[in-house]
């Protein structure tokens, strides 16, 4: 066993920054955004530090106020927390420097007050993902949340009303996870994770382990828009600010599948959900319904940011058809599809933010002639579109494959086709905003349509840089993926499925 | 067989994705430059590819592994006979392409030239990395490639009718590719491996049930992008691209990578024997023959030329399937080298029709009368690409066709001799009247009934593409040593020799 | 009737759960929404302060527990302090909670000049 300062340094960096940008606003406004960098970076470096260990040396701890478990707080990482970590301070890096131009345009009057939430926002997500106590992830998933329901509120007209909604229905999802909780503590007597997971198997027939089970599915499934739980997302991250979209959009609905994940398969011993109860089988039927639900409503759609809500909520189905698959592929496919999606996300709503930057507008029938006003961010769309659909090399094909092979090895059918079937639903989708963006049919231009040259006005180098690292790293990505998975997504799949 | 590791492989692929993104930085204002890029790429491509011949003819297996992709499958390039066949081909007639694009493309100052030869450059790179791949998922990265990167170059006048014709080439090739995914993820779930070996590796693996229905699902996955019967329909609309397009695309790489895939999965996964076993040659044979008799009576029927080219090109592609599905000896051979001997003559074909269209925007055969006299080089090439088609010796296609027969003899099939003869009847019907009516009868219209030629850029390839399919003719292993190449992957898939 | 009484506690939190979860589902006016929160968030605060409770213990500090250190060793004899501990936390979160909700119902009303969920969607068609 190896203990380490590093974990807390991921979450206590970007938490004390938050704390010092209203400070600092007060004295001048300008230093909020190198200090929101430097706070970020510095989680990026230790997250990073901390694979690195977790790759030489195995599951790293710490006591948190150096008490030992179960009484103090333990921080665990290993494999699968080390690997979300990274994702979620990499992509929100580089969502801070991407979306800096969005921040100025959007909200010159509280960009202090915004970087604060952002910098909360984030660290109740990398608390999430570090903490090894049930307790304590409640804490971090509150931070988080309330962190997020303020930042779409400051979105435009609607925002206010699906923040407040969202609330509603975040704070449901939040107790129910706590109620849970209450209920393992009454029979265990435990908060902590690996306690808990050595005393539950003794209790697994127990109505109380069941019951809490359950709370915590419904729970996490409201927090990370599970459908049927889904309702207030479309809302939400359509009128959040497209900074906000950018940040809440990839990160939040993938450190809850995070967090179911770690229940149904450490908290809870894999069997548990696999053969004492239907659980997971009725975790795929359900992601099976997102997905083809999300898709569909998703075509229906004419506004690229509420479009991309609903792609979101297939995208979490497909993580979630991971977990309900309950094998070896299909969590890996689930825990690859964290990072895949949380990129494919951040990339779709980075260019997003730039296109409402240059003042267009999101109407996907009104994004013609910016494949000439905005060549390099629209091949970056392209990409990152392709990769949703799932056309190799891009990262989306490979998790999809896992998918595939785990619905294969599972013996259902039925969900591979389902699978490949919304790909075909995706590229309909995409392709109809791709025919858009690039070609420029005759019909418009003899019934008095605009006809002019239109000249290039490509997004700030701020913006574009990160939409082409994330272009960049979607390619890369999906190439690099079977390294990804044997050095790390392999230990992070429980030993026994 | 003795592996001789080499960067070649992925150089001869690089070399076109290179060239496109060097095409798209040097865009429209330097288009000398640009086109420049395009010839240098296509001969460079040619010589690594040319130079990789004597090893393959020596026996030898050319390999480069790039990086594991997942459990027990690398991004991996195996250049074998059939490989290196393909890969000549396709580079052979890119280099003809591309001097006849700059020509056709100059001729109409068509828009958006530099999207039209980054696309090219692109398809290339996928059909190149089809023929090379190693196993199924490098054959299935590269094929998505092929599929994508020609949807633009289908939909390049962006008319209304382009954009459609776009839109249902897309819709086939993604169903299909969804089909191969799903067929791929068994195929792997069954075995453990993708890796191509001849003679096939699904032997003995699941139960002949499901080995029918994989078959089934390969079949009509690649068989979207071959154009066998029921699911043709894309092709024909597909005409309304550039007529390069047609030329290299659908009747060279496109269509020739989805036979080129059916006969992989035919030989080097399922294997002859396994076929055998469970008796799905036959069926596919049929399948192809019927595919064979309906294309040509079709072809009879349609006025426009690229059409009556389009039905004639899926009769020759079934015929390469069903000499594939026969297994023996000679039908595999003469069903191999008619991928070479019917890509140099359609390209001559689809070369004539685009210098028509760009000279006279005639488009039907109905309005070709006379055009002999005016355009001679032209329409002699033309003559000489249909006779080769319908099998007159001495052509090439006489010997692709004279093989074809004396394979299914071997097969002790003698329906399969009679519709390869009843085809060659159609062929005669449907071309002939085009020949006669080009220099026999008097041109409708008065006027300028010189002599005018098109540009020389077009005129040019088109000759030397006619006068190849005459050598190749007369002797079959002149220049690319197509005919060794193609017993040698024969020979390797029957294990003889 | 015995489970029901010798478990009144649980079944009291219960009915006040319901009875929240029904205001934050059921009620249109925001609120009745937030009171609904409030209640449902209590409801589980005192079912976990609840889970700690014992008959006749004390607290659990040795030097100045009520009747010195004797008792306060053996855990029979004090309450178990964890639920409380993590309750004053929950009750941390509920009252932000509860702030955010506020601030939210105020900028609802300034723009909408109404709470009735009906009449602002009415508004923003």
């Amino acid at each position: 066993m190896t203990t380490s300062p590093f974990p807390i340094l991921i979450i206590v960096v970007p938490l004390i920054s938050a704390f010092l940008v209203p400070v600092i606003g007060w004295w001048r406004k300008g230093l909020c955004y190198p200090l929101v960098i430097g706070a970020l970076s510095l989680s990026v470096f230790s997250s990073i530090f901390i694979l690195r260990m977790v790759m030489g040396q195995g599951t790293i701890h710490y006591y948190l106020g150096n008490w030992a478990p179960p009484w103090g707080i333990e921080y665990v990482i290993d494999h699968l927390n080390a690997f979300v970590a990274i994702i979620v301070s990499v992509i929100s890096l580089i969502i801070a420097i991407g979306s800096k131009r969005n921040v100025e345009q959007e909200l010159p009057e509280k960009i202090v007050y915004f970087y604060c939430l952002f910098l909360l926002h984030v660290t109740g997500l990398l608390g999430i993902v570090v903490t090894g106590d049930m307790f304590n992830l409640y804490v971090f998933l509150e931070i988080a949340s309330l962190a997020g329901y303020a930042l779409i509120a400051i979105g435009e007209d609607g925002a206010p009303f699906a923040s407040f909604n969202y609330m509603i229905y975040g704070t449901i999802g939040a107790c129910f996870y706590l109620l849970s909780v209450g209920y393992l503590y009454v029979v265990t007597g435990s908060l902590n994770m690996g306690d808990l997971s050595q005393i539950l198997p003794d209790l697994y027939h127990s109505k109380v382990v069941l019951m809490a089970f359950a709370f915590f599915i419904v729970g996490v499934g409201l927090k990370m828009a599970l459908f049927p739980l889904h309702v207030w997302l479309p809302d939400a991250y359509t009128y959040a600010p497209s900074a906000v979209t950018a940040l809440v959009a990839p990160l939040m609905t993938k450190v809850g599948a995070y967090v179911m994940i770690r229940i149904v398969f450490t908290v809870f011993k894999p069997y548990f959900s696999l053969e004492l109860i239907p659980a997971t089988a009725i975790l795929s039927w359900v992601a099976i319904v997102a997905i083809l639900f999300g898709c569909i409503l998703a075509l229906g759609q004419t506004d690229l940011k509420r479009m991309l809500a609903y792609v979101l909520i297939a995208e979490v189905g497909y993580i979630t058809l991971g977990v309900g698959l309950a094998n070896r592929a299909g969590l890996t496919g689930a825990i690859l599809h964290i990072l895949n999606d949380a990129l494919m996300m951040a990339g779709l709503f980075l260019v997003v933010g730039a296109i409402v930057y240059k003042g267009g507008l999101r109407n996907i029938h009104q994004l013609r002639w910016l494949h000439r006003k905005m060549p390099i961010t629209m091949a970056a769309f392209t990409v990152t579109a392709l990769s949703v659909i799932g056309i190799p090399p891009t990262c989306g094909f490979f998790s999809k494959w896992y998918l595939v092979l785990g619905a294969i090895n599972a013996n259902r059918w039925l969900f591979a086709a389902i699978l490949l079937i919304s790909s075909l639903l995706n590229a309909i989708l995409f392709f109809r905003v791709i025919e858009n963006v690039y070609f420029e049919p005759a019909r418009y231009a003899h019934n008095g349509g605009i006809h002019e040259e239109t000249s290039r006005d490509e997004a700030p180098l701020s913006m574009l840089i990160p939409i082409l690292v994330v272009a960049a790293g979607i390619l890369s990505l999906g190439i690099l993926s079977g390294e990804i998975v044997s050095n790390i997504i392999r230990f992070a799949v429980p030993g026994d499925l | 067989m003795e592996v001789v590791p080499s960067i070649r492989p992925l150089l001869a692929i690089a070399v076109s994705a290179l060239a496109a993104f060097l095409i798209l930085l040097t865009g429209e204002r330097r288009r000398n430059m640009r086109e420049l890029w395009t010839i240098l790429a296509s001969l460079t491509k040619f010589s690594i590819v040319a130079s990789m011949i004597p090893t393959l003819l020596a026996g030898k297996v050319i390999e480069c592994t790039i990086i594991s992709l997942s459990p027990g499958i690398a991004l991996q390039f195996r250049v074998d006979a059939f490989g290196i066949f393909f890969a000549t081909l396709a580079s052979v007639l890119w280099i003809a392409t591309s001097i006849y694009s700059i020509g056709y493309m100059r001729g109409l100052k068509a828009h958006a030239q530099t999207r039209y030869f980054f696309c090219f450059a692109f398809a290339l790179n996928g059909a190149l990395g089809v023929a090379f791949a190693g196993n199924l998922l490098t054959l299935f990265i590269f094929y998505e490639i092929l599929t994508i990167a020609t949807f633009p170059l289908v939909a390049h006048k962006e008319t209304p009718e382009a954009i459609r014709g776009g839109r249902k080439y897309l819709a086939y090739l993604l169903t299909g590719a969804a089909l191969v995914f799903f067929s791929m993820g068994l195929t792997y779930h069954l075995t453990g491996t993708l890796d191509f070996v001849g003679g096939g590796f699904l032997r003995g693996h699941g139960s002949n049930s499901i080995l029918r229905l994989l078959f089934a699902t390969f079949i009509l996955g690649f068989g979207t992008k071959a154009a066998l019967m029921p699911i043709h329909e894309w092709l024909p609309t597909a005409m309304v691209a550039p007529t390069p397009v047609s030329a290299l695309l659908h009747a060279v790489a496109v269509v020739k990578a989805g036979v080129f895939c059916v006969l992989r999965v035919v030989l080097y996964v399922f294997g002859p024997q396994l076929l055998s076993d469970l008796n799905l040659w036959l069926i596919l044979a049929y399948f192809a023959a019927f595919t064979v008799i309906v294309s040509g009576m079709l072809a009879l029927a349609q006025d426009n030329l690229k059409r009556r080219l389009a039905f004639s090109t899926i009769n020759n592609l079934a015929i390469i399937i069903m000499g594939a599905a026969l297994l023996s000896p000679s039908a595999i051979t003469g069903g191999i080298f008619h991928i070479a001997g019917h890509g140099f003559m359609k390209i001559t074909l689809f070369f004539v029709a685009g210098a028509i269209s760009v000279k006279t925007h005639k488009e039907n055969v109905s309005e070709l009368d006379g055009i002999g006299r005016m355009m001679p080089l032209t329409m002699g090439s033309f003559a000489i690409g249909a006779m080769g088609i319908a099998g007159t010796p001495p052509l090439v296609g006489f010997i692709s066709k004279w093989y074809l027969c004396l394979g299914s003899l071997e097969a002790k099939e003698i329906v399969f001799l009679f519709v390869l003869l009843t085809s060659a009847l159609l062929d005669i019907a449907y071309f002939f009247p085009i020949i006669y009516r080009s220099f026999f009868n008097r041109p409708k219209e008065q006027g300028n009934s010189g002599f005018n030629e098109a540009s020389m850029l077009m005129v040019i390839p088109l000759t030397v593409c006619a006068i190849i399919s005459i050598i190749l003719g007369i002797a079959p292993d002149a220049f690319f040593h197509f005919f060794q190449v193609a017993t040698l992957a024969a020979k390797s898939i029957l294990g003889i020799g | 009737m015995e489970f029901i009484l010798t478990k009144y506690h649980y079944w009291i939190y219960i009915v006040l759960m319901m009875i929240g979860f029904y205001a934050m589902i059921g009620k249109r006016n925001l609120v009745k929404k937030i009171v609904g929160m409030n209640i449902f968030q209590t409801a589980i605060i005192l079912y976990f302060i609840s889970t700690g409770a014992k008959r006749g213990a004390t607290i659990p500090i040795v030097e100045h527990g009520q009747g010195g250190a004797m008792h306060a060793i053996h855990a029979v004899h004090y309450v178990n302090p964890l639920p409380h501990v993590l309750m004053l936390t929950a009750i941390v979160v509920m009252v932000s909670t509860f702030g955010v909700a506020l601030a939210l119902i105020i900028m609802l009303y300034r723009r909408y000049k109404t709470l009735e969920e009906d009449e602002i969607l009415e508004l923003r068609k």
